[in-house]
C-alpha cells in the first residue's frame, strides 16, 4: 500500500449532492450534470497514490479540481464519496479531535495567497503551528527562528506580512509549514502568485530544501513547466477527471490524449528529458568504449548536448554508483531534440 | 375604511402578556434591576466623590494612552473643564455613570451575539430584523413595558439605552468576523486549530478594528439616549435639557446640550483613537 492513497473520490458541490453523485457514477459528465441538476462536479472518480518522500505534482487549469483535490488530503473538504487513506489510516473516519491532531503533527500546508496572519509578526506567524500544538513560547520561537533563517529571512523576524514582498511572504508561508516538522507538505499553487524570476528562485529553494529534508510533497500548479521542474511524478486533471499520471518524461514522450499533447507541445523538451529516458539500457560493463564520455543518468538533454557535440562516438550513461547502465548516441540526442 | 373584522387585537395581546410577566416574574425582574442599580449607584458615587481635577487628569491620561498625542489629551481635558465651568459637573458625572454601565452592558451582550451571528447564518437571518426593529422602534414604545416591569428610575433608562445602542456593536462584530480573509481561516484550520483557537487567535484579533468601531458607535448612541432616559427618571444632563424645555429656559437647555456634545466628543476621540491603534499597531511599530 502506498503512503497516501485516494480511492474513487467524487466531490459534488450543491444542495443535494447524492442525486448528482448517482448520475456521475453512472458516467454522466460535468456539463451534463450541471445542466440536469445544477450541481458542479469538482472531482470525478479520482484515484491516486503518493509514495513516501516523492514530490507529486497535480497539474490542471482552473476549474480542473486540483485545489479541491489537495484539500481532501487534510479534509479541508470532505468528499461526496470515496476514500482517503494516509499511511493505512482512513482519515475520513477521524473525529474532529483526531483530525486536528493529525493536521497538527503530520501535515503542513502552503497557500497561493500565503494565508499569513496579518496581525502577527513573521516569527509569530512561523511559530503559529507550534502555538496551536500548545508548545511554550521559548522553544516555539527557537524553532521558528531556525526556519526563518533556513528560508533566508534572517533579520525579518519582527516585520509584519504587509511589510514584505510576495516572495518573502511565501518564504514565511513555507517556514510556517516546515516548523511543525510535518511528514507531508501540501502546496496549493504556492508559487503561482509570484513574479516569474521570484518563482524560479522559490522552486530552486524548495528543491534544495527537499534534497535535505526528503518530505513527501504534494504540489498543485497550473503551470506545466513548474510541474515538470519539480515533480517526481505528475498527475494531470481536467474537468475533475484524472487524465494521466506519470514521470515528467512519460508525460512528454507518451501523452495520454490530445489534451495532454496540446499542453506538452510548447514545452522545452531539452529541459525535461534526461539521459536515462533516452538511453539504450545495457548490462553493466558491456559494449562500452572506454574512451566515451560518461554522463549521469539524471543529466538533462540541454546539458548533454554540448557533450554530444564534442564527442565522435557515443556516451556512456552511469548511475549513482558509477556503474554503466546505458548508451546514448549522438543520433539519439539529435532525434530527441527534433521530435 | 379598512374592514373592522380584519382588525388584529395585537395591542390587547401585548398588554395581557406584559401583565402576565409582571404578575409571574415581577420578583425576578426586581432582583435583576436591584443588582444593576447597585453597580450603577456604586459607579456614580465613585465618579461624583472623586475630586474634579483627578477625573480631568484621568481623562487626559486615557486620551494620551489611546492617541499618543499630547494635543488630543489636552483638548479632552479642556472639554471636561468646560463642562465643569458650565456648572454641570455633578450632572455630567451622573450621565457618565449611566453611559458607562449602559455601554458595558451593550458590549457584554453585543459582542457574543455578534460572534454567534457570524457563526450561524440562520441566527443571522433571525437577528437582522430584530436589530432593525430595535433601532427603528420609537424608544417610548418599549419604555412603557420597561416602566411597568422596573418602575421609574435609572434601570429602565439603562435598558432602553441598551436596546437602542447595542445594535451597532452586534452588527459590526458580525461583519468584522465575516470579513476575515477565508484563506487565513483555511490556513489556520490546516494547522489543526480548534474552533476556539481560530476564534481567539484569528477571528477576534482581525475583527477588532470593526468591533472597536461598533463600540464607538454604541457609545455615541447611548449618549444620544440620555435626554429620553431622563424622562423616565434617570438623572443627569438629560434632566437639565428636559427642565430647559419645560420652563422654556433656552439658556439652561443650551448649556446642557453643549455639555452632552462635549462628553460625546471626549468619548468619540478616545474610542476612535483606540480603534485606530487596533488597526495600525503593527504598522506603527514597523515604521518607527
Amino acid at each position: 500500500m502506498s503512503y497516501i492513497e485516494i480511492r474513487n473520490i467524487f466531490k459534488i458541490f450543491g444542495p443535494d449532492p447524492q442525486t448528482a453523485l448517482k448520475l456521475a457514477q453512472d458516467g454522466a459528465d460535468k456539463d451534463e450534470i450541471l445542466a440536469k441538476t445544477g450541481h458542479t462536479v469538482g472531482l470525478h472518480d479520482v484515484s491516486l497514490s503518493v509514495e513516501r518522500g516523492e514530490t507529486f505534482v497535480v497539474m490542471g487549469l482552473s476549474g480542473s479540481g486540483k485545489s479541491t483535490l489537495i484539500r481532501h488530503l487534510n479534509r479541508l473538504i470532505d468528499p461526496t464519496s470515496g476514500e482517503v487513506l494516509f499511511d493505512g489510516t482512513d482519515i475520513l473516519a477521524m473525529s474532529i479531535n483526531e483530525l486536528n491532531a493529525f493536521r497538527r503533527k503530520r501535515l503542513g500546508m502552503v497557500f497561493q495567497r500565503f494565508g499569513l496572519l496579518p496581525h502577527r509578526s513573521v516569527i509569530d506567524n512561523v511559530g503559529y503551528g507550534l502555538e496551536i500544538q500548545g508548545i511554550d513560547r521559548k522553544p516555539r520561537e527557537n524553532a521558528a527562528r531556525n526556519w526563518i533563517e533556513r528560508v533566508g529571512l534572517a533579520g525579518y523576524e519582527d516585520k509584519f506580512p504587509d511589510q514584505l514582498s510576495g516572495g518573502m511572504q511565501q518564504r514565511v508561508g513555507l517556514a510556517r509549514a516546515l516548523t511543525t516538522d510535518p511528514e507531508v507538505l501540501l502546496m496549493d499553487e504556492a508559487f503561482s502568485a509570484l513574479d516569474p524570476l521570484i518563482r524560479n528562485d522559490m522552486q530552486d529553494e524548495l528543491m534544495k530544501l527537499q534534497g535535505e529534508l526528503h518530505k513527501t510533497i504534494v504540489f498543485i500548479t497550473h503551470d506545466l513547466d513548474e510541474a515538470l521542474e519539480l515533480g517526481d511524478r505528475i498527475a494531470i486533471l481536467k474537468d475533475g477527471k484524472l487524465i494521466q499520471v506519470g514521470r515528467p518524461e512519460e508525460i512528454i514522450m507518451q501523452p495520454a490524449d490530445a489534451y495532454v499533447r496540446a499542453f506538452t507541445r510548447d514545452v522545452n523538451r531539452s529541459r525535461v528529458l534526461r539521459a536515462r529516458t533516452l538511453m539504450q539500457p545495457v548490462a553493466n560493463g558491456c559494449d562500452v568504449n572506454a574512451g566515451w564520455p560518461r554522463i549521469a543518468g539524471n543529466m538533462r538533454l540541454e546539458d548533454i548536448l554540448p557533450v554530444a557535440l564534442a564527442t565522435e562516438g557515443s556516451m556512456a550513461v552511469i548511475n549513482d554508483r558509477q556503474e554503466t547502465v546505458g548508451i546514448l548516441s549522438k543520433q539519439q540526442v539529435i532525434a530527441a531534440l527534433a521530435a | 375604511m379598512f374592514p373592522e373584522q380584519l382588525n388584529v387585537p395585537l395591542g390587547k395581546w401585548v398588554n395581557r402578556f406584559v401583565d402576565w410577566l409582571v404578575v409571574n416574574y415581577g420578583d425576578a425582574f426586581e432582583a435583576f434591576a436591584d443588582s444593576l442599580l447597585t453597580i450603577l449607584v456604586w459607579l456614580e458615587q465613585i465618579l461624583r466623590g472623586t475630586p474634579w481635577w483627578i477625573v480631568v487628569i484621568a481623562v487626559a491620561i486615557i486620551g494620551f494612552h489611546a492617541s499618543r498625542n499630547w494635543k488630543i489629551a489636552a483638548g479632552l481635558a479642556i472639554a471636561m473643564v468646560t463642562i465643569g465651568s458650565l456648572g454641570l459637573w455633578d450632572k455630567a458625572m451622573q450621565t457618565l455613570a449611566l453611559m458607562i454601565v449602559a455601554t458595558s452592558l451593550s458590549v457584554i451582550i453585543g459582542v457574543p451575539v455578534g460572534i454567534a451571528m457570524a457563526m450561524s447564518n440562520r441566527l443571522r437571518a433571525v437577528m437582522l430584523p430584530i436589530l432593525d426593529t430595535m433601532q427603528t422602534m420609537p424608544s417610548f414604545v418599549y419604555l412603557i413595558p420597561a416602566l411597568m416591569l422596573f418602575g421609574l428610575g435609572k434601570v429602565p433608562a439603562i435598558l432602553a439605552t441598551v436596546i437602542y445602542a447595542a445594535p451597532p456593536v452586534i452588527r459590526l462584530t458580525d461583519l468584522g468576523i465575516r470579513l476575515v480573509d477565508p484563506e487565513v481561516l483555511e490556513a489556520s484550520r490546516s494547522f489543526g486549530a480548534s474552533r476556539k483557537q481560530i476564534l481567539w487567535k484569528v477571528q477576534l484579533p482581525l475583527a477588532l478594528p470593526n468591533i472597536m468601531a461598533g463600540i464607538n458607535q454604541t457609545t455615541m448612541m447611548s449618549i444620544s439616549m440620555v435626554v429620553i432616559a431622563s424622562m423616565i427618571g434617570a438623572r443627569g444632563l438629560g434632566e437639565q435639557v428636559l427642565m430647559g424645555i419645560q420652563r422654556l429656559d433656552v439658556g439652561a437647555g443650551m448649556e446642557a446640550g453643549i455639555a452632552i456634545v462635549l462628553l460625546a466628543v471626549v468619548f468619540d476621540r478616545i474610542g476612535q483613537a483606540y480603534g485606530k491603534r487596533s488597526h495600525r499597531s503593527h504598522k506603527a511599530e514597523g515604521k518607527s
